[in-house]
């Protein structure tokens, strides 16, 4: 069987024109047999086209859109074509090429470019729409929250511990792992400066103060987001996508009693530990670097850690971390519940999951900073 | 086991002696069955039977505990991962949920092969694909995305998507899974139609009766108990001229006296 499509075209005085193709006319061959038909109508200007097929050993439906564009060529120039040689096997094929379809325009146009100005006032108005979801949602888990609250038994404490295990005890080892290595470098680098005045025993003072008022509460939040608000959203958008949330409604649940309340309780009972887990690390980091590098004792250390920070800068950074639970967790459900489609939605939903609650973190932080500023001072 | 009708030429697949196990549960027990070029072979049987799983061996995506399967005489144990990708390229798959990536439009879901397989230019590209979409019906669907389009129309453009790279063989999951009679006779007589349009060899599961009347050459029915095939022929002839009461029960959708009484306990 000839490996290749071969053709032969011979050309009369009466402008008649014979195309003779032989071998095999596939989809490997569509691209070399397409050039084909220019030549034919340009170079050669036929009044008539035969096209013989008679040495074709196989053809498949490439094949015969080939010869469907030859003949729709002949036709649009008006030529006349006959087609020959084809056994009524192989005629088969070409019986399967709608030729309406090969003209017929897109039913639906394709996605227009949006230029800046529209790309902005764009995304103008999802973030405004996605603000008023984020607000809608947070007012109905709070009453949810109440709901649960008023009824204890109904909630669904074993999904809560569950939760509890993946948010607190996965995390804890990434946690610490992050915190004491922060706490290192803290100290470290601030050693180095504090050195020159001979203030060595404040590196203490500076890691604790910054662990516990600021940096523990927010590198908990971040690690949590990043691991179980993606994962709520995950799971959530998951059970979209399979009709599963649907399923609950159907049958009488309450799908977000269902599925957020126990991530949420979970989240709030285990970020704020998560937290005071977090600034021990670090202050055992700092201590590293106070032992061994600033030549200070585990006691001297751990005094001075304890005289700078209050039990003000302790609640502070613990109600932070819970508002902080609250709105990761709220994301992540949130995000989880607005999935459409399949496994694209939800892999965006992870992302923007994770994106919010950091935005969201760093200003709840920042509104944080100015309250207590004031509460402190008042 | 009832053997029917086979044909003389040279078995495009070849299984032989099947055995599938997931730890020490047996699916699949010695396995053997050929199909042939151009023919409609349908793998049928109950829920459970292995069906989906014996299609998942003879693709090459699972490996069996024992047996052989040849593709166009090539045993597919042998094959290394690039040579089974090849094998790939040239068999289309329609899975029963279509697998159509919801992130691309229905146009571009039948180009990605063409665009990653082939060197043709966009503009042959883009009439091939008018072209597939225009044999399953679905012209003027190119810019649609997946979610838009009805669970019939899914899998006519997963049939396409399938079809696109001309491949020799066809298989194909439950294709009539989830839809409402008319369609699936649709779907049916499109299957029939490019079958018999471009002689590719079709490998259908599905334990719809109407489908496999409607246009199966030959099929083997598969049982849960027996792990095997426990009939291999024209189904048209199996329906009333066989003696296994698994299969004329199977094909008279009757309940066996012992399934009935199993469910009522």
């Amino acid at each position: 069987m000839p490996d290749i499509t071969k053709h032969h075209i011979e050309t009369a005085d009466d402008g008649v024109v014979t195309l003779s193709l032989s071998g095999r006319m596939d989809l490997e061959r569509f691209g070399e047999l397409t050039p084909l038909i220019g030549t034919i109508f340009d170079s050669y200007t036929p009044s008539r086209l035969n096209v013989d097929m008679a040495g074709i050993d196989y053809i498949d439906s490439s094949g015969a859109l080939f010869v469907v564009k030859l003949e729709d060529e002949a036709r649009a120039r008006s030529v006349a074509f006959t087609l020959s040689g084809l056994s009524r096997e192989k005629m088969g094929i070409l019986s399967l090429i709608d030729r309406e379809a090969l003209a017929k325009p897109s039913l639906a146009p394709r996605e227009r470019r949006l230029n800046l100005i529209e790309q902005l006032g764009n995304a103008s108005i999802i973030a405004v729409k996605d603000m008023y979801d984020i607000v809608s949602f947070g007012g109905e888990l709070i009453y949810e929250l109440g709901h649960s609250v008023t009824h204890l038994r109904k909630v669904r404490w074993g999904d809560v511990v569950t939760y509890m295990k993946k948010v607190g005890v996965d995390g804890l080892p990434i946690v610490g792992l992050i915190s004491f290595l922060l706490g290192l470098i803290m100290a470290f680098m601030s050693s180095l400066q504090l050195k020159q005045f001979g203030a060595n025993v404040y590196v203490a003072s500076l890691v604790a103060v910054a662990m516990v008022r600021e940096l523990g509460p927010i590198m908990t939040a971040i690690i949590v987001a990043g691991r179980s608000g993606s994962a709520f959203a995950a799971e959530i958008g998951t059970m979209r996508v399979n009709e599963e949330v649907d399923a609950l409604a159907t049958m009488g649940f309450s799908p977000m009693r269902f599925l957020s309340i126990p991530k949420v309780i979970a989240s709030l009972v285990t970020v704020p530990v998560l937290t005071v887990f977090a600034s021990i690390f670090a202050i055992m980091g700092g201590l590293i670097v106070g032992v061994v590098g600033l030549n200070l004792t585990i006691f001297t250390y751990i005094q001075q850690t304890m005289k700078a920070i209050s039990i003000f800068d302790i609640v502070s950074g613990l109600v932070k971390s819970f508002v902080f639970a609250a709105a990761i967790s709220a994301v992540g459900c949130q995000r989880g519940f607005k999935v459409r489609g399949g496994a694209e939605a939800v892999g965006n939903a992870t992302t923007s999951a994770v994106v919010t609650s950091i935005f969201l973190i760093i200003v709840i932080d920042s509104t944080f900073a100015i309250i207590l500023h004031y509460i402190h001072w008042a | 086991m009832e053997k029917g009708n086979r044909t003389t030429a040279d078995p495009v697949i070849k299984v032989e002696g099947l055995t599938v196990r997931y730890g020490d549960n047996t699916v699949l027990d010695g396995v053997d069955f050929e199909v042939y070029p151009g023919e409609i072979f349908v793998i049928m049987g109950g829920s459970g039977c292995g069906k989906s799983t014996l299609l998942k061996h003879v693709i090459g995506i699972e490996t069996p505990a024992e047996g052989k399967i040849r593709i166009n005489g090539t045993d597919t144990a042998l094959l290394d991962d690039s040579e089974l990708r090849k094998l790939h390229m040239g068999i289309g798959m329609l899975f029963q949920s279509s697998a159509l990536f919801g992130s691309m439009t229905i146009g571009e879901n039948v180009a990605l092969p063409l665009t990653e397989f082939t060197a043709l230019p966009t503009k042959d590209i883009t009439s091939i694909v008018r072209m597939k979409l225009g044999m399953v019906e679905l012209a003027g669907y190119d810019n649609h995305y997946p979610a838009e389009l009805s669970g019939g129309m899914k899998k006519r453009a997963g049939i396409a998507r399938a079809m696109a790279m001309e491949p020799a063989m066809l298989f194909l999951d439950e294709p009539s899974a989830g839809l409402d009679p008319v369609t699936s006779a649709e779907l049916d007589l499109l299957i029939r139609k490019l079958n018999e349009g471009t002689g590719t060899t079709m490998v259908i599961v599905t334990h719809e009766l109407e489908t496999i009347f409607n246009i199966s050459h030959r099929i083997i029915m598969l049982d849960r108990d027996a792990k095997g095939i426990i009939a291999e022929g024209d189904p048209r002839v199996l329906r009333t001229s066989s003696q296994d009461a698994r299969v004329t029960d199977f094909f008279n959708r009757r309940v066996t006296k012992k399934k009935h009484e199993g469910m009522t306990t």
